[in-house]
């Protein structure tokens, strides 16, 4: 498949036994059909479809941003913009914490860039042991669709970093679709806003880096070129899940 | 996702510089887009919205005995719903108080202002008279809820047409006739609020600024030979107004009104 | 499929007898929900939101094994000439009832237990057949939300005019008297295979009758099921149909 098209629950995607039927697609005797509304993808022999929308589905590894929206004796709740919140437990948190300490620690409203380590669907368990993740200080948070966040990140994070090279920001994706973006000047954050808009508008046009790389210039007088953003080491921003460029 | 505090932290820290995420200016408001005649069962109705804000009103008009205070003056009932078509924190079921407390707030903002003459809906001098419903649905919430709905009721009002009335069966015919209802356009009153924001305060608000203002002041204003006029006013949340804040808000709308006022009259009265 | 002894021999807006209204369709109208969607046929519009999975309130509400569907359906007070109060009506929670079985065919929520999918539907105007417009466009609002469906479900309100069978009815046809009077018969069906998620008539019918007013449904429901697919695939675009 050339251009990737829309489909739509209940079409016939493509006819013939040797495909295989994957994330959002069921076979129906010859036909593979779309359990989903999103882009019909084949690659190998191997259909699917590539959600266009949908709430964020969290899965183990994933690394969420969400904000304590509770605090128990035993942890905090998360609220990421899924179908459930997430629990962090008092003994995922890299140092001990007292009864009664908690708040102190993490209190209502604060924000949380933390890994999913566990989730049955029902129960989604976080953990910010790892370094890099922990309380979030400073910036702003964007919200975006998160079935664009492989966009957001590019192909090995070659996206989100030409947008750090571009504005000077710091940034995090979350895979929930909530990014954060911090700097010392509110303007280069704002400024990471509107290309990471942008993006998320042209998302499924084709030569996507090469029209950021023309709006970058266009709006802020930068020429600035992907392949020559040195991907930096911070392991903060190695996102898990799926990149797909 | 509920409103973290670096994000709030963040919007006041740029609203004190008298900037917004959005660009705007703190008096500044987005644009406006109305549709006329969003339902042909309805004697008037519009579509208006701001931004992204949406918001839907309709007039229906009904015959009813006068209240005994006023034998010959028509009456005015006005509703609005904030659903959960509009917003994800919006309930199914029972109307918020935020509704309530909006729906009365439009309210009063028409009927003091004198807008609605209302010895002009007088059928039968005790026995019977016009009752103008003006029923207000929130679509889309992207802030601002409280001036969109009370502009959208406005321009479904000054663009309703009185059904046909048939005196001899004394009832209210399905058809419209050309006449609009009695309103006296230089009485008229818009609505508008006022967030305090940090230290600041700003016009339309986006979600975000309304979900962290400290309070909001609406207020709905007339033109009195050139003066403001104020003929309702609502202090909403809990935070509370100095003296130095009170102020300011009224410094503002003085600043803010002529321009406002123009444009309201603009998108009325077309 | 007029009989010659039937009262009703054309329709008032020159229709032919298995002839829909004018369809629009358009996804995308409500930018802060999940889904979203208009369906108008003729005079008669339907705006449908979609808002989840999410978090069910209230608690007790929870399925533990699978998200469940809820479906609130209300009609605008200035929607039809006599003003309805604003809220829900016994009526429009009936209407919100089986149509939620309707959807509850096709959805598959097996991956969001204690959660919820909340289906709004509001009309704004109406002329006859709200809750087939409601239902084209939830299933329009659903899909595009990214909810898990198996297919499409797509609704027609099938009249019985007399001895006439009509597909689309308008109010006018809801309001004959002669003969057998209007029989209205709102069905709506599965795209793929073609099952009957819902289904309610009100009036009187003979069994022969009530196949050919299926067979009717069928036909009209392909070509709405076209116009929904169009309209999905092309967002925030104005199908006409």
């Amino acid at each position: 498949m050339e251009e990737r098209k829309i489909v739509v629950p209940g079409e016939t995607i493509i006819q013939g036994d040797e495909f295989l039927p994957g994330d959002g697609t069921r076979r129906e005797e010859k036909d593979i059909v779309a359990c989903r509304y999103g882009l019909a993808d084949l690659s190998d022999r191997l259909v699917r479809v590539i959600p266009l929308s949908g709430v964020y589905v969290p899965r183990r590894g994933n690394v969420i941003i969400g904000t304590i929206v509770g605090v128990t004796f035993k942890g905090w709740l998360v609220d990421f913009g899924s179908h459930q919140n997430g629990f962090l437990n008092v003994a995922e948190v890299p140092r001990y914490i007292g009864k009664g300490e908690l708040r102190d620690f993490l209190d209502f409203g604060d924000v949380v860039c933390a890994k999913v380590f566990s989730t049955d669907g029902n129960n989604i368990d976080l953990s910010i042991k790892l370094r890099g993740f922990g309380k979030v200080e400073g910036g702003q948070l964007i919200q975006v669709n998160p079935n664009k966040v492989p966009r957001v990140i590019g192909k090995e994070g070659s996206m989100v970093n030409l947008i750090k090279e571009a504005t000077g920001c710091d940034i995090t994706v979350g895979q929930n679709g909530v990014v954060w973006v911090g700097s010392e000047k509110i303007e280069n954050e704002l400024a990471a806003r509107k290309i990471i808009e942008f993006i998320c508008e042209n998302s499924f046009v084709a030569g996507l880096t090469e029209k950021v790389e023309n709006f970058i210039e266009k709006e802020f007088g930068k020429k600035i070129k992907s392949r020559d953003v040195q991907p930096q080491s911070e392991e903060k921003e190695e996102p898990m899940g799926e990149v797909d460029a | 996702m509920s409103m973290p505090t670096l994000q709030k932290r963040r919007i006041i820290e740029y609203i004190k510089q008298g900037k917004r995420f959005d660009g705007r200016k703190l008096d500044q408001f987005r644009d406006f887009e109305v549709q006329l005649g969003i339902s042909e069962n309805a004697e008037g109705s519009c579509s208006v919205k701001l931004g992204k804000t949406e918001v839907y009103a309709g007039v229906k008009m009904s015959t009813i005995e006068p209240y005994p205070d006023g034998p010959n003056e028509g009456t005015l009932s006005v509703t609005l719903e904030l659903g959960a078509m509009a917003d994800n924190d919006f309930d199914l079921g029972a109307p918020r108080i935020e509704a309530v407390e909006m729906a009365r707030v439009i309210d009063r903002g028409i009927r003091e202002s004198g807008i609605i003459d209302w010895e002009k809906l007088c059928i039968k001098s005790g026995e019977k008279v016009w009752q103008i419903s003006l029923d207000i649905y929130a679509v889309n919430n992207d802030g601002n809820l409280f001036d969109v709905a009370a502009l959208a009721g406005l321009i479904a009002l000054a663009h309703a047409k009185f059904p046909v009335y048939n005196e001899k069966e004394g009832k209210v015919e399905h058809e419209l006739t050309n006449t609009p209802l009695p309103l006296k356009k230089e009485k008229m009153s818009f609505n508008l609020t006022v967030h305090k924001v940090g230290d600041s305060f700003v016009l339309d608000p986006s979600l975000e600024e309304e979900e962290i203002s400290d309070y909001r002041l609406g207020m709905a204003l007339a033109d009195n030979d050139g003066e403001v006029r104020i003929t309702a006013m609502q202090k909403g949340k809990e935070g509370g107004i100095s003296e130095s804040d009170m102020e300011s808000i009224l410094k503002l709308v003085e600043d803010s009104f002529k321009g406002l006022h123009k444009k309201v009259t603009e998108m009325v009265w077309k | 499929m007029a009989k010659t002894e039937s009262a009703y021999k054309k329709r008032s807006d020159g229709r032919k007898f298995d002839e829909l209204r004018p369809i629009s369709a358009k996804v995308g109208v409500v930018p802060s929900a999940d889904g979203s969607a208009i369906y108008q046929s003729g005079k008669t519009r339907a705006l449908a939101v979609v808002r989840g999975p999410r978090i069910l309130h209230p608690k007790h509400m929870e399925n533990p094994e699978k998200g469940i569907l809820r479906f609130t359906y209300q009609m605008m007070s200035f929607s039809v000439w006599d003003r309805i109060k604003p809220g829900t009506s016994r009526r429009g929670q009936e209407i919100g009832k089986v149509s939620e079985w309707a959807l509850n065919e096709i959805v598959d929520l097996d991956a969001f237990p204690n959660s919820v999918v909340d289906v709004i539907v509001q009309i704004p105007q109406a002329d006859a057949g709200t809750r087939v417009a409601g239902l084209n466009a939830a299933a329009m609002a659903l899909a595009q939300a990214g909810v898990p469906m198996k297919e499409m479900v797509s609704a027609v309100a099938v009249g019985k005019m007399d001895r006439t069978l009509v597909a689309d009815v308008d109010k006018e046809e809801e309001d004959f008297e002669e003969g057998e009077g209007a029989t209205d018969i709102p069905v709506c069906l599965t795209s793929r295979t073609k099952k009957i998620a819902l289904l309610q008539l009100d009036g009187k019918i003979s069994i022969p009758e009530l196949k050919e007013a299926i067979s009717m449904a069928k036909k009209a429901c392909a070509k709405i099921n076209e116009i929904q697919m169009k309209a999905l695939k092309e967002p925030g675009k104005e199908i006409k149909g």
